[in-house]
């Protein structure tokens, strides 16, 4: 019986990383893996796969080598690395059980042999093994659980079961046109609710163009030989239709796996809770409630190559005895807490932060090091600016020391609100996508820590608490921004104790017109359309943006709704009940002339409307109709900034395109004569810089950003995955290659050098290219020509003044802001 | 209330503004004010012998006008050199046409009336024809992107021509039963058909001359006379026929407006050209003989 001090299960990227330490330093080890190669998980991606290094500022300490690259590329590096240290590999060497305790462990492989050895790491990951099929047939070698290469096969009719994303992108990888296979997909549920979205829009796109077909509400039953020949089988599937027999050459389940946990805990390993997302519990050392055992990688919740890495290094140096052994961030974090008037380690600072802000109270250790990578910390005198009104910018800063001040009235700069120490501010930018609303200067001298869009994002994903205290905070600033200032206290609690936050769909009515309701809405997110019928139509009445508030009409109309309120896109609304809000209303008199003012000139509104109905009826339809179809047909309900174009002044020149490829190296951002149009109003293909921009849903190299004049641009990180164009539903996104330069305007001109202005032709490109490689696709989109002076090259190079870039609440408000 | 309360003209909640109103008409303004001030100078001021353009106050106009001309000219380069900073394309567009109308009165006070057969007159002939082209073009983007607008109904000329090459596949099946003698003509329709209509060729008369347009003539003809079997793909075929030449007619519309929209630029820039040329023999003849 082999006998090792260290055992380690599992040779992906953290068990790799500690065996690599162990033989490093002369440890007796072995690495166990169940298949016949390292790193099964990783081998199995689809070839040519470009693996990731995030988080980016993490540094990695390990003995075995990575940084991004192919899959390929890793994969070589690793198995020469572990040949080169010599690490004790055993593959094809499945563990069945682990029993005892530190100093003896007993460790059985599936074919029967046993291993003794001092400690154990479990580094399985959790792929767990594959479900497969156990129907009468699928025993045959065609039957596969996995796709290498989906190049592999042609001309064949391949069967793809499963609805999450495994088996999506294996059918969508077999089903290359040039391939010529019969792809079907057969799909348990009605629907693919365990998919990505980006995913199932390509499924059924690839169905509508017939490169595939799918079969939801089916199950395989027996694989069979029939057809015409006896060396053909076919699969003999259930479907709402009844039995169907499918020629079929090749399956390939993707029927998910079952997780490890039960493996894992037959060891005797506790885990935090019983739900699915729970984790071992595990000491700051990695060490589980069995002595001696240890568990590291994605099975102790840590998805990312470099975090297990890094944790197989240093779980070996624990298990050495090497107590002193500080995270690989930590040097990072220092960095971070340097300029601090008080000196405290990291591990001091992390508790202070968290002790000291109220929505980080349930944020881990770990956690707490994961985002402060990713964010900034900030120190202000008196007096300093923290953020300007009008500033773009989405990140939230949390007061660790000091306080602030917010100017609330932009005419008064003196008339301040003051933010205390432990709590968070710009939320609201967050929340709505939109500028900040208020200037906000230290009071005094302040520390404070900013965390950015997408960590805090992340945040409030993964710790409910946060999202729980954030979603409080927010929305008593949204009342506190809107009646504050003439309510005491205890008023704006009674508000936030009734206050419930309602997520709403496009096109939502959330007052009804003739309804009798007095609530109170204040747009959180999204924005609405408010709409009043009169003569039997719906007639637009007004745009309203996040931030204000609807439904205080009916309060003087004897709680009857004067108009009808839907969502223009995905909002979320706070609702207010009315009869808090009435008797709020009844005790505070400011209260009351503030809301009579804003009723004043929304009605002033209603009536011009009506009265104008009479006599100009089609104009108020026009109005109507122009608004719905920018709002609700284009997408501007979510934009922040958009081209427009006057169609009874575009003489169709295109210079606007040709513009905006030469701004920008050569690629044009924007499709002029693509897009709808309606009464003379076209919208191009061209970013609308969106409120919550589509496009950032996924990036993975987060490279997409909001600049700093609110324009949504991607930056020099972008590796070219596409994740931003299918993602976003204006088509506005196109992945190409940068063109060669292009000569002068003036020898183009006077000698006809070169393609001239604008996007060059593809033959130019290729002639210039001279044979060299092509530059990799990578994601190009409208940057608002941001950073160039004159502004937007669309607008200014249009010589007839029809291209225009508005933002829809200026331009659809029928009225002009009645408010003061 | 109706201070605080409007609506935008026509009903449109998006007023674009165009060129010939940049800036509240500025350079409308300016060539105005430029036209009266060298009309009321010519009048008052005393020229000996007689107004011409070797006067003080002639060469004063005749720079005046030269260097308008060649300023005029840079609008080619203006529109083609995407540099940063802050112009607007259509505030030159605007400027071009104002000032360069007001040459009409500038250029003709600088010749004090004096016209004869030479190359000053040569000269000025040619600016005049420019300019006249000019207005051309003013008329037609003032007019031509609205119809055109109507006419191509959301659809890219892309569009439009995709739905035709569908079309003519729709045809191509739909053909297949026919005797050999239609499908003749149904195979010269698909073949044979010229989108463009043709610089001078009325889009009516490019319509009635179409081998779309003759083969759904006959094929419409031989239905009503055909026996009840042969009578329902000939009318099949004659259904895509018509559809195909209704959007031949908005195609050919399309691309007629696109036409007019560049077809005065073909006098109007070569014939700046010439007037540069024109111009300079100008100068340079009126300093050698001086």
């Amino acid at each position: 019986m082999e006998s090792v001090k260290i055992a380690i299960v599992g040779s992906g990227p953290a068990g790799l990383s500690a065996a690599g330490r162990a033989a490093a330093q002369g440890v007796p080890h072995v690495l166990l893996e169940k298949a016949p190669h390292l790193s099964d998980t990783i081998y199995k991606y689809q070839r040519g796969k470009y693996i990731m290094s995030t988080p980016d500022q993490l540094p990695i300490r390990s003995d075995i080598a990575f940084k991004a690259g192919s899959r390929e590329s890793i994969i070589d590096r690793w198995d020469q690395d572990a040949d080169k240290l010599k690490i004790n590999v055993k593959r094809n060497a499945n563990v069945t059980a682990i029993s005892g305790s530190r100093g003896a462990f007993q460790i059985t492989l599936a074919n029967g042999e046993l291993i003794q050895a001092e400690y154990v790491v479990l580094a399985v990951g959790v792929q767990g093994n594959p479900n497969k099929l156990s129907n009468p047939g699928t025993d045959q070698s065609f039957v596969q659980y996995q796709l290498d290469d989906p190049r592999e096969f042609y001309d064949e009719n391949i069967i793809v079961i499963g609805g999450g994303d495994a088996a999506i992108e294996n059918a969508l990888g077999v089903a290359h046109p040039d391939q010529g296979n019969v792809v079907t997909l057969l799909q348990r549920a009605d629907s693919f609710p365990r998919a990505k979205d980006a995913n199932v829009q390509a499924l059924f796109k690839a169905r509508d163009e017939g490169r595939l077909d799918f079969i939801t509400e089916s199950s395989l039953i027996r694989v069979e030989r029939g057809g015409s020949g006896e060396s053909l089988w076919v699969a003999v599937v259930d479907t709402k239709d009844g039995e169907a027999r499918l020629p079929c050459d090749r399956i390939i389940a993707r029927l998910g796996a079952a997780p490890p946990r039960k493996f894992v805990e037959a060891a005797g390993v506790q885990f935090t809770g019983p739900d699915r997302e729970a984790f071992p519990v595990l000491t700051p050392q990695y060490e589980t409630t069995v002595p001696g055992l240890y568990v590291i990688g994605a099975l102790a919740g840590f998805p990312l190559i470099k975090h297990c890495m890094n944790q197989g290094h240093d779980v070996v140096e624990f298990i050495s005895g090497n107590r002193d052994l500080r995270p690989p961030d930590t040097p990072l974090l220092e960095e971070l807490f340097k300029a601090a008037p008080v000196r405290r380690s990291v591990d001091e600072w992390l508790e202070h932060i968290r002790s000291t802000v109220d929505v980080l109270s349930d944020v881990s250790a770990l956690q707490m090091r994961e985002f402060l990578l990713s964010s900034n910390i900030h120190y202000k005198k008196r007096g300093d600016i923290v953020v300007n009104r009008n500033d773009t910018g989405s990140s939230i800063f949390a007061i660790v020391d000091g306080s602030v001040a917010v100017e609330v009235d932009p005419a008064n700069p003196r008339n301040t609100v003051p933010i205390t120490k432990g709590n968070i501010f710009g939320e609201l930018g967050l929340i709505s996508g939109r500028r900040r609303t208020a200037t906000v200067r230290a009071a005094e001298t302040a520390m404070l820590l900013e965390i950015p869009r997408n960590a805090t994002l992340k945040l409030m994903a993964s710790v409910p608490g946060v999202k729980r205290r954030m979603d409080r905070i927010s929305t008593e600033r949204q009342v506190g921004q809107i009646f504050g200032q003439l309510l005491p206290r205890h008023a704006i609690n009674d508000i936030l104790n009734a206050a419930e936050i309602v997520p709403l769909k496009s096109g939502n009515a959330f007052i009804q017109e003739g309804q009798r309701s007095t609530d109170i809405f204040i747009i959180r997110s999204g924005s609405a359309v408010v709409e009043k019928r009169i003569g039997g139509k719906d007639v637009f009445l007004s745009y309203v943006l996040a931030g204000n508030y609807v439904g205080e009409m009916s309060l003087f109309y004897d709680g009857l709704r004067t108009a009808t309120v839907r969502a223009a896109i995905k909002s979320e609304v706070v609702r207010l009940p009315g009869a808090v809000f009435e008797r709020i209303l009844g005790s505070n008199p400011d209260l009351y002339r503030e809301v009579e003012r804003l009723v004043a000139s929304r009605r002033k509104l209603n009536d011009y409307v009506e009265a104008k109905r009479e006599s100009f009826s089609s104009v108020v339809d026009m109005h109507t109709s122009v608004a719905r179809f920018l709002l609700e047909e284009e997408g501007l309900s979510e934009a922040t900034d958009a081209l427009v174009i006057d169609e009874t002044l575009c003489i169709g020149c295109d210079n606007c395109e040709k513009a905006c490829a030469d701004i920008h190296e050569g690629i044009s951002r924007l499709d002029r004569e693509a897009g709808n149009s309606y009464a003379y109003i076209h919208v191009p293909t061209s970013c609308r810089h969106c409120e919550h921009p589509h496009c950032m849903t996924d990036c993975p190299p987060d490279a997409i950003h909001r600049g700093p004049d609110g324009e949504v641009f991607i930056d020099e990180k972008c590796i070219g995955c596409g994740n931003c164009q299918r993602y976003c539903p204006y088509g506005v996104i196109q992945m190409a290659a940068v063109p060669p330069e292009k000569p002068g305007l003036l020898s183009w001109m006077f000698f006809g050098a070169g393609p001239g202005p604008g996007e060059p032709n593809k033959e130019w490109i290729a002639k210039a290219r001279k044979g060299n490689d092509e530059p990799p696709k990578l994601a190009v989109k409208c940057d608002m020509c941001s950073g160039k002076k004159g502004g937007p090259a669309c607008v200014r190079a249009c010589p007839t003044g029809a291209a225009k870039r508005i933002s829809p609440d200026e331009y659809l408000s029928l009225a002009t802001d009645g408010n003061s | 209330m109706d201070r605080n309360v409007h609506m935008r003209t026509g009903g449109l909640p998006i007023s674009h503004e165009g060129f010939l109103a940049h800036k509240r008409f500025r350079y409308l303004k300016l060539a105005g004010v430029a036209m009266i001030a060298a009309i009321i100078v010519y009048a008052i001021v005393d020229q000996k012998v007689r107004p011409n353009g070797g006067t003080w106050y002639g060469y004063t106009l005749g720079t005046i006008s030269a260097l308008l001309i060649l300023w005029l000219m840079m609008l080619g380069i203006r529109k083609r050199a995407m540099t940063q900073g802050n112009w607007s394309l259509k505030g030159w567009t605007s400027a071009h046409v104002y000032l360069g109308s007001s040459l009409l009165v500038l250029a003709t006070l600088h010749s004090g009336f004096q016209f004869g057969l030479n190359v000053h007159t040569l000269a000025y002939a040619i600016m005049v024809i420019v300019i006249v082209s000019g207005f051309f073009g003013v008329y037609y983007y003032s007019v031509v992107p609205r119809k055109m607008s109507d006419n191509r109904a959301h659809r890219s000329q892309k569009d439009m021509l995709d739905a035709i090459r569908a079309l003519n596949s729709e045809l191509r099946e739909a053909a297949r039963p026919l005797d050999q003698k239609y499908l003749k003509d149904v195979t010269n329709a698909i073949r044979k058909t010229r989108v463009k209509p043709g610089l001078f060729t009325s889009i009516n008369n490019a319509q009635q001359n179409c081998a779309t347009t003759r083969a759904a003539n006959r094929l419409r003809k031989a239905a009503a006379n055909a026996d009840p079997e042969m009578r329902r793909p000939l009318e099949a075929v004659t259904a895509i026929l018509e559809r195909k030449a209704a959007l031949l007619l908005r195609t050919r519309r399309h691309i007629r407006s696109k036409t007019l929209l560049q077809l005065w630029l073909y006098f109007h820039v070569p014939l700046s050209f010439a007037l540069l040329a024109a111009l300079t023999a100008h100068i340079v003849s009126v300093f050698f003989y001086w």
